[in-house]
């Protein structure tokens, strides 16, 4: 089997293999804890039988492609889990934003986050910024105002008038 | 032509235009933007269907999925830089036609190429549908057990050369569709005491966190890109004379595109090997293919084209999705109780036909709007990459929040978000964890209903399509074992 002729070249692929067989091993400890066999029924009807599938499978199925990454040099190998981390600062940016919708709103916090991290991206003139926030004024309107999606009013709308409290309820 | 009738009479309607028109012109949009592509649109869309009928919802996903990859052509063919993954191929001819200052011709010839394609598969789908409804009913739980198994067997398989961790990616699918509590004895599995994870792990948070945040990260993390492409002047009609003098190779390659999409797991890449290496092997001048052969082009444009309409047979007859598009949308037909499979057939005849007709319907939308539209296009492809990063991520909000409201569910895509980020860096695959989770599911439940009514093994295989399925596995992995065992022996 050639499993490890495509990702040989990529440096990471070594330290991917690793972590997902320890996940997949730790899966496998805890079958017994978090899955049920009663002494009735077929072993295709347990509940523990497919999570086993699973996790047999992973375990598995990952052993051999560790097994196939075993000749991958170490080097690059730091270099790329910088970047994976990089890419945490992201996962940052957006979990921020879904923390900011339900207490300012939808809108609000939908222009902040386009503008705020376009000007991270380094787009900081006075045209891009515009075009950020217009990015996300339309993304509201396409999908609160047109579409009518479930996003619910944001805390600091309790503070508006009541008339227009329910305008932003509904709309924004 | 009753049938036709009640298939028309459920098209006509506003909204249902409407989906056609804004899914085939969103769709070659999206297609044409390098670094999007269909399933990060459907993933992010896919939450607001739900609350729309399901031929509406249906519709405007197909609207995409068969119209992104029109789209994708273009920057492929002006840019070097595939729109969609499956016009990868497109760049080997199209640009070098490009260079020779034939932008338009190739741009005409992709055009009509994939309308030849898209309506070929379209018209097979039709004249294969009594047959369909014909063997629909002699699948029961075993057979569709069976098929699953197969599927999933198959989407590993044709991962060549990263087989063992597809076969790793698709075990996870299957096991993350285990978690949660489950139907039978009530029992959790897998939840370490957290309520949260009670409910399971939703099907439409991991996609959304594995194509839509993680290609929002792998474009934030990149280095910015803004390409340049020069307006093309002139028609676009011609490219339909030029077909109609490679006519075989368009057929032939519809063909490989049919068949393939009818395959789980195999789609638009094979089709497309297996057409690009056809109109090679049979052209009178091979020399020209990678330096701009037309025969080439329309061989890879006219196989991707066909697959989308094809890939909805195992959907629509079986309930088995082949790949991750098809898996996406089958969740628009559970939210609204429509079960895909040999019921649909039996009973929804006229909806079925009314997909069909759809699919025929947006080809031509989207035919005219690359006339007339492309130069407006190539706008798009001029996007710096790290803004369409944004968009995909705030996007992406919209369709984990709209879910249920829960900002675990974000918490949760946006983790599936970061390993997808690390699959794609790495280029290994993501789309055997979507088949894992969903054929997973279908064959845990196909399993447990058939085993109650088999005494002994060879009982399973008691009945033709089942023993045929069957044969076809033993088959597949025979074969796989063999040409591996065989490549080694050749490397030694």
């Amino acid at each position: 089997m050639s499993s490890s002729r495509a990702s040989k070249s990529h440096p990471g692929s070594l330290v991917f293999a690793i972590l997902f067989v320890a996940f997949a091993g730790f899966l496998v400890t805890q079958l017994s804890s978090e899955t049920k066999f009663s002494s009735k029924g077929q072993l295709f009807a347990q509940p523990r039988f497919w999570p086993a599938v699973g996790v047999i499978g992973m375990i598995g199925f990952g052993l051999a492609h560790l097994w196939h990454q075993r000749w991958n040099r170490l080097s690059g190998e730091l270099g790329e889990t910088v970047i994976w981390l990089r890419a945490l600062e992201y996962l940052g940016w957006f979990m921020i934003y879904v923390t900011a919708v339900p207490i300012i709103g939808y809108l609000a916090a939908t222009i902040l986050f386009t503008t705020g991290l376009a000007f991270r991206q380094g787009y900081r003139n006075r045209e891009q910024l515009g075009l950020a926030a217009g990015l996300g004024l339309s993304i509201v309107l396409i999908f609160k105002t047109g579409l009518a999606v479930k996003i619910p009013g944001g805390a600091i709308y309790e503070y508006l008038p009541s008339a227009l409290r329910n305008f932003m309820i509904v709309y924004f | 032509m009753e049938l036709f009738g009640d298939a028309i009479s459920i098209l006509a309607r506003w909204d249902v235009v409407a989906a056609l028109l804004v899914g085939s012109v969103g769709g070659v949009i999206i297609g044409a933007v390098p670094g999007v592509g269909a399933a990060v649109a459907i993933a992010i869309l896919l939450p607001a269907t739900f609350s729309l009928d399901p031929i509406v919802g249906l519709t405007a996903l197909l609207g995409i999925y068969g119209s992104s990859m029109y789209g994708g052509a273009i920057p492929a063919i002006l840019i070097n830089t595939p729109g969609t993954a499956v016009n990868a191929l497109t760049t080997y001819e199209g640009t070098p036609m490009t260079e020779r200052g034939e932008a338009r011709r190739a741009l005409s010839l992709a055009y009509s190429a994939s309308f030849f394609g898209g309506v070929f598969s379209v018209i097979c789908l039709i004249l294969l549908s009594p047959v369909l409804a014909a063997i629909a009913p002699m699948f029961g739980s075993r057979e569709i057990f069976l098929a699953a198994l197969l599927g999933i067997v198959l989407v590993v398989l044709a991962h060549r050369g990263q087989v063992l961790i597809a076969g790793a990616m698709a075990s996870f699918g299957i096991w993350l569709n285990t978690v949660g509590l489950e139907s039978i004895q009530y029992s959790q599995r897998f939840t370490f005491g957290q309520s949260w994870l009670s409910g399971g792990i939703d099907l439409i948070v991991v996609v959304l966190g594995l194509f839509a945040i993680s290609q929002a990260f792998v474009l934030l993390v990149e280095p910015d890109k803004r390409s340049h492409a020069e307006p093309i002047k002139g028609g676009l009609l011609a490219g339909f004379k030029e077909l109609a003098v490679y006519k075989r190779v368009a057929t032939v390659s519809s063909t490989f595109g049919v068949l393939m999409g009818m395959i789980p797991g195999v789609g638009e890449f094979t089709a497309q090997f297996m057409s690009y290496t056809y109109a090679q092997k049979t052209s009178k001048s091979p020399e020209q293919f990678g330096n701009g052969s037309p025969e080439g082009l329309i061989a890879s444009e006219a196989a991707n084209n066909a697959v989308p309409a094809a890939a909805m047979i195992p959907l629509l007859a079986l309930g088995i999705p082949g790949e991750a598009l098809t898996a996406m949308m089958l969740s628009v037909f559970y939210v609204h109780s429509v079960v895909p499979g040999p019921g649909l057939f039996q009973n929804q005849m006229d909806f079925v036909v009314a997909l069909y007709i759809a699919l025929l319907i947006l080809n031509v939308l989207v035919l005219i709007f690359l006339l007339f539209s492309t130069n407006v296009l190539l706008k798009v492809i001029e996007f710096p990459t790290r803004s369409i990063g944004i968009s995909v991520l705030a996007l992406s909000f919209v369709g984990v929040y709209s879910l249920r409201n829960s900002a675990i569910d974000c918490g949760i895509a946006a983790g599936f978000g970061m390993f997808g980020f690390i699959l794609k860096r790495l280029e290994l695959p993501i789309v055997p964890i979507i088949l894992g989770m969903v054929l997973g599911g279908i064959m845990e439940a196909k399993l447990r209903t058939s085993m109650m009514r088999v005494k002994a093994p060879l009982d399973f295989i008691d009945r033709p399509i089942s023993f045929l399925l069957f044969a076809i596995l033993l088959i597949v992995i025979g074969s796989y074992i063999y040409t591996t065992i065989r490549s080694r022996g050749s490397d030694k």
